[in-house]
């Protein structure tokens, strides 16, 4: 019976061409659009777990409430008991203390005089432990553009951009001014030996990063730290999991009359991107529906012209005796193979096109130059396993539901008019 | 009643001219608080949101424009100078063994994490040089008979626009400021006590202050040692001496 349709599809193009492109044309939209607002919605996520939030993270309570302003001075203490007692709680999780800073970064002349000066946002992190992450994690080897990672303490790495800004070259010293954790002036001398491009404005503008023992000397932050990140040892974010985690934590280590004492926030918690993760979720089934609504509304319209045009067909088989039942089944069947066609063709432009945009991306750079977000200056698209899938649902849904809208057409036909109908 | 509305409209005038003139109040305060020179040692006790340090430094000053600061303690602090030739500011830190130029926003950061800003600092003009008075009432304030002046900058160019201030009547020391932004909104708190007596003038050992905009008990600042009108050595006011 399929063959005999797929036949009939096939040798009677008026039946099978315009669904089927109809069909392509929405799926691979679905498919490229599904690919590029999950690649959007993935890589915020991504650069704020890796940057700013982790997968879950650890503050003092007083912190958390100014996070905002990263106040040093209400940083966690005892930051090596907090990881060993996260690390012995959650094992497939790993930790690490991160301080985040700000201030002015100087730049002296041949004199040792100011010769420029720009403000600076700051990372301390773990470099120079032999099980740190932080290098992969924080993309430093593929963002370096020259120099090399520091290897000794008192070096940093400086975005390229704040670099040309203060017209500093690799080799050179600068000064960081700052505050310490009890509120006084910090200076501290470092030396440039590479330089980065983050792919993020934000940190692109002006941006340091130097080992976490010389930013917590610098800083008076013995054994202290803005913030510890914990990461799933899987890589990928998780958030029902993040969430249990966090509150397990909270019930065990959170004293709420302790300003001081540590609390802890899963990735959603964060940075708004409670919003924004609810928002991909659910930009992604509007975007399947509306593509179910119009392809479903375009193949009604179809199926109604091709039901006017097979108009005398179906009379014929109803004369000769296929039952109401049948015609409409072998319809739908129909309908059933030009979707799996049409998702089919569709599903692979859509990858290809969606393959395009995820080698080179889309540059929006110009557009974030004065953003204080942490976002990417390059959306890519991202092919996820959904991708290969998610097209079949509107293809196959809106060319069935639209032949079984036009196809009713056929319970009103009269049988006892059909001859008649047929002579003229 | 005519002689009662009579009586009626001259009871603000009456009233206005039992208060002294603004001006002479403010140039009483100038004698008290100014000199052409000074020497003095003081510390500083942080109250923070983690407890209280203290910070003790030597300070030379001549006229309003020029000062000359060094820390002595406690050892992280210990060796920091910081001079200021007019409206310029140069810090020198022995870690570093930098001299570096203090301007623009970091002007507004705090000294030392206390509730006292770099502007706070460089702000040495003459009230009388600064403000515009205007004498509004008078209050006791901790057992103290005051006049209670409004004081309006007269340029753009002050770290505060306006001034409410509490004046000892006897001894003419402002023992109590607010000190307020363009938009009305209060930004520090200063108290003034311990007044002594010290080469012919009335003047506060202890001045504490807060920043309202920041949480945290205040910062009280104590002048341990203070000498008037000595001649300043001339090399501590260079930008030489941060090194030294």
């Amino acid at each position: 019976m399929i063959k005999f349709l797929i036949k009939g599809l096939i040798r009677d193009r008026n039946r099978s061409l315009f669904p089927i492109l109809t069909v392509t044309v929405g799926v691979s939209l679905t498919v490229l659009i599904h690919c590029w607002v999950t690649g959007i919605f993935s890589d915020m996520i991504d650069m704020n777990a890796r940057f700013s939030t982790g997968h879950v993270k650890i503050m003092s309570q007083a912190y958390l409430e100014n996070i905002d302003q990263s106040p040093n001075d209400l940083a966690l203490m005892d930051v090596s008991k907090v990881i060993k007692q996260s690390e012995e709680t959650f094992t497939d999780m790993n930790f690490t203390p991160r301080i985040r800073f700000g201030g002015l970064l100087d730049a002296p002349d041949e004199f040792g005089e100011t010769k420029s000066q720009g403000t600076v946002m700051g990372f301390g992190i773990d470099l120079f432990s032999p099980e740190t992450k932080e290098l992969d994690r924080m993309n430093i080897n593929t963002s370096l553009v020259s120099g090399s990672v520091p290897s000794e303490s008192g070096e940093i790495l400086i975005s390229q951009e704040f670099a040309e800004k203060l017209d500093v070259k690799i080799g050179d010293p600068v000064t960081l001014i700052s505050s310490t954790m009890y509120g006084s002036m910090a200076m501290q001398n470092f030396t440039i030996t590479g330089m980065v491009e983050f792919g993020t404005s934000v940190m692109d503008k002006g941006a340091i990063i130097a080992d976490l023992k010389d930013i917590q000397f610098a800083l008076d932050m013995n054994d202290a730290a803005s913030e510890i990140l914990g990461y799933f040892n899987s890589g990928m974010y998780e958030d029902e999991i993040a969430q249990t985690v966090a509150t397990e934590y909270n019930s065990r280590f959170l004293d709420v009359k302790d300003e001081f004492s540590p609390v802890m926030q899963s990735l959603r918690q964060q940075n708004q991107l409670d919003a924004m993760l609810s928002y991909s979720e659910a930009m992604i089934g509007i975007i399947v529906f509306i593509f179910v609504l119009a392809m479903s509304i375009v193949l009604w319209n179809a199926g109604l012209l091709g039901g006017i045009r097979r108009y005398g067909e179906y009379g014929l088989r109803l004369a000769i005796g296929e039952n109401k039942g049948h015609v409409f089944r072998s319809m739908l069947s129909e309908s059933v193979v030009i979707g799996i066609a049409g998702s089919l063709i569709g599903s692979i432009i859509g990858l290809g096109f969606a393959l395009y945009l995820q080698v080179y991306g889309f540059d929006v750079s110009q557009f974030t130059q004065k953003t204080s977000m942490m976002i990417p200056n390059v959306y890519r698209a991202h092919i996820t396993a959904d991708a290969y899938y998610i097209g079949f649902i509107p293809g196959l849904f809106s060319t069935v539901l639209g032949t079984a809208l036009s196809g009713l057409g056929i319970y009103k036909r009269k049988t006892a008019q059909l001859f008649k109908e047929l002579e003229t | 009643m005519k002689n009662l509305i009579i009586a009626i409209l001259f009871i603000p005038a009456f009233v206005y001219g039992q208060y002294p003139d603004g001006k002479e109040l403010l140039e009483k305060i100038d004698e008290n608080m100014s000199s052409d020179s000074r020497i003095f040692t003081s510390t500083m006790v942080i109250h923070g949101r983690r407890g209280s340090r203290n910070i003790e430094s030597k300070s030379w000053s001549e006229g309003e424009e020029n000062s000359f600061t060094e820390y002595l303690a406690p050892s992280r602090e210990m060796g920091t100078k910081m001079l200021k030739l007019e409206d310029l500011l140069w810090m020198y830190s022995p870690s570093t063994d930098r001299i570096i130029k203090i301007s623009g926003h970091m002007l507004r950061q705090s000294v030392m994490g206390s509730d006292l800003s770099y502007e706070d600092m460089l702000d040495d003009k003459k009230m009388t040089e600064s403000y515009d008075a205007v004498v509004n009432a008078e209050e006791d304030f901790n057992g103290t008979p005051c006049w209670v002046i409004d004081l309006k900058a007269k340029t753009d160019d002050l770290a505060y626009d306006s001034r409410k201030i509490w004046v000892d009547k006897d001894r003419f020391i402002p023992i109590k400021q607010e000190l307020f932004a363009k938009s009305g909104k209060l930004l520090k708190r200063m108290e003034m006590s311990d007044v002594i007596r010290v080469q012919d003038r009335w003047y506060p050992r202890k001045m504490t202050f807060k920043d309202m905009l920041k949480e945290g008990k205040g910062t009280e600042f104590i002048v341990t040692e203070i000498q008037f009108d000595v001649p300043i050595p001339p090399d501590i006011l260079t930008k030489g001496s941060l090194k030294k």
